[in-house]
């Protein structure tokens, strides 16, 4: 028993060393969503290129990406080309949320860098992006057929990332 | 000179102050309550920072809707369940008690709990052996010995 005793401080350490050894390396950054698992939140916006058409959620069919991004956002346009491919060549559903932004300069910047998306709803107060808890664009979800929110990525969509989320929607798919 | 640096102090401070103070109150319990609220709610984009302090569009933007629903008349529960079903219970710096959370707000006061029962079983330890074999700091062998001697010396 004493010689217990006298080994349970080497435990604790040890202990609390493999605890905080774990956390080294993790993204800090990344905090998980509580929308996870729920429906997509209701709203009435605007669509971006019609300002007298009003969309909501129903509008959103999954499944799909849905994409938060700005035109003041320079991680939007670094992704832009990869969302451009995985609409074209993949004809993966993408719904676009323009957070924040103007409606003219959003126009522009999709004529210039092409649009992705399957329809863009126009968000210029954050409401939407407020009920999505968005913290930093760009932001892509995963909406899956019944319209509930399944994955969340925060920052840019690469190719690396974009493999994560197509089987991510194919894991959807096989459920 | 220092009648001039006080002066110069003195607009520093208006000009901080103007910067933060630009939402307006019915009353001033609402005006604390938001205060409060606005110093322990944390930023979700700059995670060291609660929404009163940060400068981000993020914390602006919670800021408003905090003062947004202190107008409408939202209790404090409210307000923190609005924020936290959409950021998470990353948001409050002061987590809610969870089966989740036992530890982080438990967890301290166990380990000084235990702490305390280590060094009353170690103390006691040491007297009680202290106790049974007496001060004098003689082997067993040596106590026998002066037993006898003290007996021989009783006897005669």
């Amino acid at each position: 028993m004493r010689r217990l005793l006298v080994l349970l401080p080497l435990a604790l350490f040890i202990g609390l060393g493999l605890f905080l050894w774990n956390g080294i390396g993790k993204d800090t950054n990344t905090i998980p969503s509580p929308l996870l698992n729920k429906p997509m939140p209701s709203f009435a916006l605007t669509s971006l290129y019609d300002e007298s058409r009003v969309v909501s959620a129903a509008d959103i069919k999954g499944p799909a990406l849905l994409n938060v991004w700005a035109t003041w956002c320079p991680t939007c346009k670094q992704e832009h080309a990869q969302l451009n491919k995985i609409a074209q060549e993949e004809g993966v559903t993408i719904y676009g949320v323009n957070y924040k932004d103007d409606r003219a300069k959003a126009k522009v910047w999709l004529e210039k860098y092409l649009d992705p998306y399957a329809l863009n709803v126009f968000d210029p107060e954050g409401k939407l992006g407020l009920d999505l808890g968005v913290y930093g664009a760009p932001e892509t979800y995963i909406i899956d057929a019944q319209g509930i929110i399944r994955y969340k990525h925060v920052g840019e969509v690469n190719q690396r990332v974009w493999e994560q989320l197509r089987a991510e929607m194919q894991k959807l798919g096989a459920n | 000179m220092r009648a001039l640096l006080a002066v110069m102090l003195l607009l520093c401070a208006g000009v901080a102050q103007a910067a933060i103070d630009t939402y307006e109150f019915n009353d001033e319990a609402t005006r604390e309550r938001f205060t409060a609220l606005a110093a322990e709610l944390r930023c979700p984009k700059c995670q060291n920072q609660n929404i009163a302090d940060s400068n981000s569009p993020i914390a602006k933007d919670l800021r408003d809707e905090l003062h947004r629903m202190l107008e409408t008349g939202a209790s404090d529960d409210e307000i923190v369940d609005f924020m936290v079903t959409r950021y998470g219970e990353f948001v409050l710096y002061r987590p809610r008690m969870s089966n989740q959370t036992y530890l982080l707000w438990y967890g301290p006061a166990a380990l000084l709990v235990i702490g305390i029962v280590v060094v009353l079983v170690v103390s006691g330890k040491r007297k009680s052996k202290a106790g049974a074999k007496g001060d004098s700091g003689l082997s067993e062998q040596e106590q026998q010995r002066l037993d006898e001697l003290l007996k021989q010396d009783k006897d005669q």
